[in-house]
């Protein structure tokens, strides 16, 4: 079987799971399980029913690892297999923000970091941010800082956790996200933004 | 530079995600590039930004513990039969 469009790391890990290598599987299971989970949690009502949808496309994914050729990336076929599971199980019916109405909330931010319309440079930064490229390494990973930066994912309002959370923690790309959510690219882009944008004013806050 | 091509900076910071997603058309792309050759306030707001994205990559949850070994005992009854 021809898998030339895989990354290494996934071969690796599609030759183990054919091969019932444990490992194999704890490494996918690391790797994706959280991300598939929270994606089987935008169909359903409950953590269980989720929790089943998950269980029930690993299996899925188990039965047909041989009959997967690579045509598309590993993560994109275990994303689709759990979406489809979700879907033939239930209607979404745990949505409880709409989505699709993304209101006009004006700039992302505020509005007393530019220099006001009357005054000489209209628009332009007053307090500009500063680099962060002088922060040590060690300060950047560290778990306070990933601490800071769950609290604020965890403050955002539904609609821009749930995007944030696919694309950035999750790293599922646009055309997934808009897909899983039903969104417009722009919609989907609209919130994927402000909800960057209060992360990394978190971060600021933080870091200086 | 014609002052309405401008971009203002609070307009730049608008764009940041549309840029990395590369779905800025080709003007307004080189619009925003021109504009952070000469604005460090917005090259560091990009730069905050892709450090924001990168920590956030970072700050994924683990499966829970029973979901895992409900997992695991479905793998091992697919490899053993
Ligand atoms: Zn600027």
């Amino acid at each position: 079987m021809v898998e030339e469009r895989l990354s290494r790391e996934d071969a690796e890990l599609v030759a183990g799971l054919r091969a019932g290598d444990e490992a194999a599987f704890r490494a996918l299971l690391q790797q994706y399980g959280p991300g598939l989970l929270r994606v089987a949690q935008m169909y359903v009502s409950s953590r269980a029913a989720a929790e089943d949808v998950v269980q029930e496309a690993w299996v899925g994914v188990l039965r047909g690892i041989d009959r997967f050729e690579g045509r598309s990336s590993l993560k994109t076929w275990l994303f689709r297999i759990v979406v489809n599971t979700a879907k033939t199980r239930g209607v979404r019916d745990a949505r409880s923000v709409p989505f699709s109405s993304v209101e006009d909330e004006g700039g992302t931010v505020p509005p007393d970091r530019f220099f006001a319309e009357s005054e000489r440079f209209p628009g332009h930064w007053s307090v500009p941010p500063s680099s962060w490229a002088g922060v040590p390494d060690e300060r950047l990973v560290a778990d306070e800082t990933l601490a800071v930066v769950r609290r604020a994912i965890g403050r955002l309002p539904e609609a821009q956790r749930t995007v944030i959370t696919l694309r950035d923690v999750d790293g599922f790309d646009a055309d997934e996200v808009c897909n899983a959510l039903d969104l417009t690219e722009t919609n989907q882009r609209v919130l994927l933004h402000r909800a960057r944008a209060r992360v990394r004013a978190a971060l600021e806050e933080y870091l200086g | 530079m014609k002052l309405e091509r401008e971009l203002a900076c609070r307009q730049v910071v608008e764009l940041v995600t549309a840029y990395l997603d590369d779905a800025l058309d080709p003007v307004d792309r080189e619009r925003f590039e021109e504009h952070l050759v000469f604005c460090d306030g917005c090259a560091n707001y990009l730069e905050q930004m892709r450090a924001t994205i990168r920590l956030a990559g970072g700050a994924g949850l683990v499966l829970p513990p029973a979901l895992e070994s409900r997992l695991l005992d479905a793998f091992n009854d697919w490899r053993t039969s």
